[in-house]
């Protein structure tokens, strides 16, 4: 035990008289933090709007008045020629385009019916998506309107009208959505990283030479690295959280001590895979590579971008395997929703299973002897 | 055990990977509180086999024992009586002369002050420099503190991989006078080098070489070994003496040797006969003394003769 001590007094010394190491450690993923915060927003507002208005109507004006004023459009331009609205698009200047046909207001009042052209710039799936869904929601609502003025109030087909409440995050505020989730992959970052380079550097400088001549422990030593991190991380989730606290207003519902208890066991899991690549690895360059071949898979399918619910069969499969997934889930669930011990038990329970194996492996894998 | 030696070592082999044979068929001993040397060049195996005495390596085939354990199966109590100083310097370069020594103290559980008797000669030296951060040492302190560092939890045999290469003459000077000391606290010390001229300083040499011991014995039997004449010669080509050389007659062989070519003769023959073959083949400037037989001789001896 005192073994480790030294140890962890060692690898404190060593870290903290790095001077680049601490604003490394503390005070860029704070940065991150309130960057990505910001940029990580599913909400696509500035779609660039162009309107090609044949008819110059009264209900066409309406219907381009009602586009800008629903917030998400900004109109770019107009023009009469649908040519001249492709161009727009193929400039990059417009994301989509209406083309509002000569005549129809008349064939609206006349036959009731109309026809309209929406042509989107569907480079960015998602953004295309999204501003087509906007633009159709605008339309019907205008088609709403127009048929009650029409026909009178009260005639007309019946129709459903669908009023949505947003439980545990009622103003559907992205901040508190994904700031927890983007504090989890920081954490797993800086972690994950500290302990990947750590023994690996000590190979590719000839230090473990002298380390394992000596008599410590194959434990001694992997706990001795791991714990300095552990705390290090501990603490990054800890200053993190109060950003989110003081800066995003993030609600803090349920229990602050299931946070950092979950955290405990994640980052064993997440350190014990830095440890693990550290062992398999000689030098840090190696080892950054397959620490990042993971970190770009675990982030990208932990649900924090893209609803696992969403994706194929297989992959969703693959997520069951991730350690990011589980703890982005249960950071929104005890955050946001306020969700017990029991409610996330079987999150605890894979986590610790996942946090034996990892650091089993590691310690197994650490050799003193070749 | 009485007279059991500190190091045994028998037949060990090692290979790495099916072309390089590292080892072969290795065997000698060390007394206690003998300074024994690995004498070879680079790539001999020197580093293989204290790796290998260290318990860092495990020999493919053979037995090694250290104060009578044995490497394969007594590992731990090796790992925690013997001092090992790896060719490359190993500590911390972003830890302090005192860190340093204070962490491989604690894990090996003893104190400074314990057996600060064994190393105050090599330590004062570093003293001044106690806060100095190990990476900011010159090469010659870098090495004392690496002995320093070897030696405080009172190891009775000390592995010492090279430890000048890369250390200036006079700083190499001052560490052989440091491992004399230590010989005479009894601890054993097993040192490589690949400087001949450190053999000479050691009680007892392995010349070693392509895995294989050529020779073992004292300096002075090893020199003493080397029976034929041997003449130092230079002239103004020294490129095409040595070529020439190997032409002549009663060449046994012929190699360079710092300024001169050392050129051992079959036969005794007078070095007239040596300087006019030379003048036939339009040498000037031609200068032939005899020679003083160094170890060097009888390794360039030995490894031409295996």
């Amino acid at each position: 035990m005192r073994t480790v001590l030294f140890i962890v007094r060692k690898e404190f010394v060593q870290i903290f008289r790095h001077k680049v190491m601490l604003p490394l450690i503390f005070l860029m993923p704070i940065i991150q933090l309130v960057i990505l915060a910001h940029a990580a927003d599913y909400e696509v507002r500035n779609i660039n709007l162009h309107i090609v208005d044949h008819d110059l109507s009264q209900y066409s004006r309406r219907l381009a008045g009602k586009f800008q004023a629903s917030g998400n459009f900004i109109l770019t331009g107009s023009s009469f020629s649908s040519q001249a609205a492709f161009d727009e698009i193929q400039k990059g200047d417009a994301d989509l385009f209406l083309d509002i046909p000569a005549g129809f207001q008349r064939s609206l009042l006349r036959e009731s019916r109309a026809g309209l052209q929406l042509s989107v710039d569907a480079v960015n799936g998602v953004k295309a998506g999204l501003a087509n869904a906007y633009a159709t929601a605008i339309i019907q609502d205008f088609n709403e309107e127009v048929r009650s003025e029409l026909a009178g109030p009260g005639a007309g087909k019946p129709s459903l009208a669908i009023a949505s409440s947003n439980w545990f995050n009622p103003e559907l505020n992205y901040f508190t959505f994904m700031v927890p989730g983007i504090l989890v992959l920081l954490v797993t970052l800086v972690g994950m990283f500290l302990s990947g380079m750590n023994i690996v550097k000590e190979k590719e400088i000839g230090t473990i030479e002298q380390i394992n001549v000596t008599p410590i422990r194959k434990y001694q030593f992997i706990i001795g690295k791991l714990l300095p991190f552990w705390i290090i991380a501990n603490a990054e989730l800890a200053i993190g959280l109060t950003v989110g606290w003081l800066i995003f207003d993030i609600p803090f519902v349920g229990s602050l001590w299931l946070v950092f208890g979950f955290a405990a066991i994640y980052l064993l899991v997440v350190l014990g895979m830095g440890l693990f690549i550290s062992t398999v690895t000689e030098t840090q360059q190696q080892a950054m590579f397959i620490a990042w071949f993971f970190l770009i898979i675990f982030i990208l399918m932990s649900g924090l971008f893209t609803p696992i619910e969403s994706m194929p069969p297989w992959a969703q499969q693959i997520t069951k395997f991730n350690p990011v997934a589980y703890f982005v889930e249960v950071m929104r669930m005890v955050l946001l929703k306020g969700s017990g011990l029991m409610d996330i038990k079987r999150h605890i329970l894979v986590m610790g299973g996942y946090a034996l194996a990892v650091n089993g492996l590691a310690v197994w894998n650490y050799r003193k002897r070749s | 055990m009485p007279n059991q030696p500190a190091i045994d070592v028998q037949n060990i082999s090692k290979r790495f990977g099916k072309q390089v044979q590292a080892l072969e068929d290795v065997s000698f001993q060390v007394q206690p509180g003998e300074l024994f040397g690995l004498i070879g060049p680079d790539g001999a195996g020197k580093t293989a086999l204290m790796r290998i005495l260290t318990t860092l390596l495990l020999a493919d085939e053979g037995q090694a024992r250290v104060n009578g354990w044995d490497v394969r199966k007594d590992y731990k109590l090796i790992r925690r009586n013997v001092g090992y100083m790896p060719g490359r310097f190993s500590l911390y370069q972003d830890l302090s002369v005192e860190e340093n020594l204070q962490f491989f103290a604690t894990i090996f559980g003893a104190a400074i002050e314990e057996n600060y008797g064994l190393i105050r000669d090599i330590y004062s030296q570093l003293e001044p420099f106690r806060t100095r951060k190990a990476g900011k040492l010159s090469g010659g302190m870098k090495q004392k503190l690496a002995l320093s560092c070897a030696l405080i939890h009172k190891p009775s045999v000390l592995f010492l991989d090279e430890p000048t290469t890369g250390v200036d003459a006079v700083s190499r000077h001052e560490f052989w006078e440091m491992l004399q000391r230590l010989r005479q606290k009894g601890i054993t010390i097993l040192v490589s080098t690949p400087y001949m001229d450190e053999a000479g300083l050691c009680e007892r040499v392995a010349l070693i070489q392509k895995g294989r011991i050529l020779s073992i014995d004292t300096p002075a039997n090893i020199v003493g070994s080397f029976d034929k004449p041997l003449l130092a010669i230079r002239t103004d080509n020294m490129y095409r003496l040595i070529n020439d050389l190997r032409q002549f007659e009663s060449t046994h062989s012929a190699y360079p040797f710092g300024d001169y070519v050392h050129l051992a003769l079959d036969r005794p023959i007078w070095p007239e006969a040596v300087h006019a073959f030379l003048a036939a083949r339009e040498h000037t400037g031609i200068e032939i003394k005899a020679a003083t037989v160094t170890i060097e001789d009888s390794f360039m001896e030995l490894m031409t003769r295996s």
